[in-house]
């Protein structure tokens, strides 16, 4: 995975709960057999009015937000599709952290592992941070996975909760793969006391 | 004594494979399922570090989300689509993983085939990159979705580190009303729990009104988890789940020299969950009191009965859940306060993993039988597997949707999320069998409203939604 230490950039606010992973990446994107180039479709309907033409109100295509890797949202973000293309997505696209009060379960595993940190925050700091987004011409603020903390230079100040393991994944860019990989002998073990009855597809396949 | 444990924290003890100190557990996957559209990048990333897949026995692959729903016999005209297909047949004759291609005869929504072919079976981990997977905890297995990242996990490992979630128990009391089905009492749930309500926690379902039903109505519920935000939800296999299961292709048998059945089915009644043990969390819900629901929003836990009316934004409970109704009525072109009953529909699709197995279409065509579809409306029915089609037509279902004027499809996930041609176009208004009413997943600009197979086969019948309660049978 890609590490993560700190990261500096201009905040984008999105001040909406429950957006489904239908929203950041539509179905239509999701024949690409490859894991790059996805940016470009990213919340691709909002991103286009009922016209075609892009929607000059949504945030991602106001002029200011243009370069933003940091996105705050509200709660519930990432709900529904387990499709990591929508990581993908907000990867391609730039973002480094997403900042909401809380995370799908299957979201939030996907962007650790492409190396975009879920930052959980109570619900006012959130909305403190989305009024300064819309406020502050040019806001943007730190997110330092090290000391858990978010940061901005006007006395902005939050710490946020983050396990032990994933930071430290993060902090290292560890293939986890690798590490499961490490307890080959255990695995092998665990697979010998497997119960004899237990479905092995191919074998009763090939009966 | 040990301590009294839940159906999950069993089945989660039996699949540590280790616990090295500062790390998650490393969980032991009996069951992997694999289609299409979240596996390339896996299979790709393999190769890219040379590696393997440990354990291609544990793994069956199938063909679901993107295949067309039309004359198989035709070549696939979206070649990207094609293109997937064909990536995930080349990738299982690789590696040695089993394909049920789309012209074979078990080919099928993966959450369809699973169970129809007794690979999933009490006791199990299972994953698959999709969200759904939570549908075979309706077995007593513990089920869940996963990314293409872990699908690369698994199959290189067959184990995923996982993190302990949090539990959670919904009881649901007293028996479910004729005519409020699975669906229903999904739906319900939602609406009282929220779409984020079960996030974090697995969730066992319990009470009469779930032991009540039958493995597929088990599906239906287990499946709707993850939109109540789950990570899994499972029901204790009990003697329904057993009977379903005894001489399904891959279930365990007996044989002179093995019991493997009678030891399996030993094994899986110690599964259900310890009379004393604790729950993070336990909901109640009246089951008694659901009614047949219909959604009107932009997110499953935006539900309301048949009986009852668009909700009025300005009376949210929260200024964030307004500003979501105030949203999704826009998206949805409803005005506050309409008569549910008087919203009509154009499209009606019974399908998907969570309404497209036999007994679904069989309470449909009960509602159809002897009647014609509304002249305005463009109704489909798209079973959820092969062997769902086959029994279907043996038993002359397909006749009485044809007749009425449904379309009779192959089997995929279709209209579910629009991914082959069954799209609704911009501004059409359907009632679905699916389980998700997101924004555009039908299809830009289309509007969805999540219904029971009964509720779909009436609102074709009227033109809008009705009260399958006093359906005049014919
Ligand atoms: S039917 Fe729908 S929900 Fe089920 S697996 Fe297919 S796309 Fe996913």
């Amino acid at each position: 995975m890609k590490a993560f230490r700190t990261h500096t950039g201009l905040v984008a606010p999105l001040d909406q709960s429950n957006i489904d992973t239908d929203q950041i990446i539509p179905k239509q994107f999701l024949k690409r057999i490859e894991r790059t180039g996805f940016g470009e479709f990213l919340f691709y309907d909002w991103r286009r009015g009922a016209d075609d033409k892009p929607d000059r109100d949504f945030v991602l295509n106001q002029p200011r937000y243009k370069r933003a890797s940091v996105l705050v949202t509200g709660r519930n973000f990432g709900c529904g599709s387990s499709r990591e293309h929508a990581p993908w997505a907000l990867a391609d696209y730039g973002f480094c952290a997403i900042i909401a009060a809380s995370f799908a379960d299957i979201f939030a595993n996907n962007c650790i592992k492409n190396g975009i940190v879920p930052v959980v925050l109570p619900e006012a700091e959130v909305q403190e941070l989305i009024k300064r987004a819309k406020e502050l011409p040019g806001y943007s603020v730190t997110v330092d996975l090290e000391s858990r903390t978010v940061k901005d230079d006007g006395g902005f100040s939050a710490s946020f909760p983050f396990d032990d393991f994933h930071r430290y994944c993060l902090l290292e860019g560890l293939d986890d793969i690798a590490l499961s990989l490490q307890q080959e002998a255990a695995i092998t073990a665990y697979e010998s006391r497997r119960p004899q009855w237990r479905m092995t597809h191919q074998a009763s396949f090939q009966k | 004594m040990p301590h009294p444990r839940t159906l999950f924290e069993k089945l989660w003890d039996d699949h540590v494979v280790c616990e090295p100190a500062g790390t998650p557990a490393l969980l032991y996957i009996d069951l992997h399922l694999v289609h299409e559209v979240t596996s390339p990048q896996a299979f790709d990333g393999l190769r890219a570090a040379g590696r393997g897949v440990r354990r291609p026995d544990l793994t069956v692959a199938t063909a679901d989300h993107n295949v067309p729903t039309t004359d198989r016999s035709l070549p696939i005209s979206d070649a990207i689509a094609a293109k997937q297909i064909e990536a995930l047949r080349r990738n299982c004759r690789e590696f040695g993983i089993k394909f049920y291609d789309i012209h074979s005869a078990e080919q099928g929504i993966v959450h369809v085939i699973g169970p129809e072919l007794g690979l999933t079976q009490p006791g199990m981990t299972i994953v698959c990159g999709d969200s759904h997977t939570s549908t075979h905890g309706a077995f007593g297995a513990l089920a869940f979705g996963i990314g293409t990242s872990e699908v690369e996990h698994v199959l290189a490992t067959q184990c995923l580190q996982q993190m302990r979630p949090r539990t959670m128990q919904i009881r649901a009391r007293g028996s479910l009303p004729a005519g409020v089905g699975a669906k229903d009492l999904a739906l319900g749930i939602i609406g009282q729990i929220g779409t984020d309500g079960a996030t974090g926690h697995v969730i066992e379902y319990a009470g009469e009104a779930v032991q009540t039903l039958s493995m597929e109505g088990r599906m239906t519920l287990c499946n709707m988890s993850i939109e109540a935000g789950a990570r899994a939800g499972m029901i204790a296999p009990d003697d329904v789940t057993f009977a379903y299961l005894k001489g399904r292709r891959f279930a365990p048998h007996n044989t002179d020299d093995h019991a493997a059945w009678d030891e399996a089915v030993a094994y899986w009644r110690t599964l259900a969950g310890d009379r004393e043990a604790k729950f993070d969390q336990v909901v109640e819900i009246d089951a008694g009191a659901l009614a047949p629901s219909v959604t009107w929003g932009t997110s499953p836990g935006q539900v309301v009965p048949v009986t009852g009316h668009v909700p009025d934004p300005a009376k949210a409970a929260t200024e964030a859940d307004r500003r979501a109704a105030e949203q999704a009525l826009k998206y949805m072109n409803l005005a506050p306060g309409t008569r549910v009953e008087d919203i009509s529909i154009s499209r009606v699709f019974i399908g998907s993993c969570t309404n497209a197995r036999i007994e679904d279409l069989q309470a449909a065509a009960r509602i159809v039988k002897g009647y014609k579809i509304n002249q305005t409306v463009h109704a489909m029915v798209v079973p959820g597997s092969q062997a769902v089609k086959r029994q279907a037509e043996a038993e002359g279902l397909d006749r009485i949707f044809r007749d009425a004027g449904f379309e009779w499809r192959e089997a995929g996930c279709s209209m579910c999320l629009g991914m082959n041609p069954d799209i609704l176009q911009p501004g059409e208004r359907c009632a679905s069998t699916s389980n998700r009413n997101f924004e555009g997943r039908q299809g830009r600009g289309g509007r969805t409203h999540l219904v029971s197979p009964m509720m779909a086969a009436a609102a074709a019948i009227a033109g809008h939604f009705i009260d399958i309660r006093d359906w005049d049978y014919r």
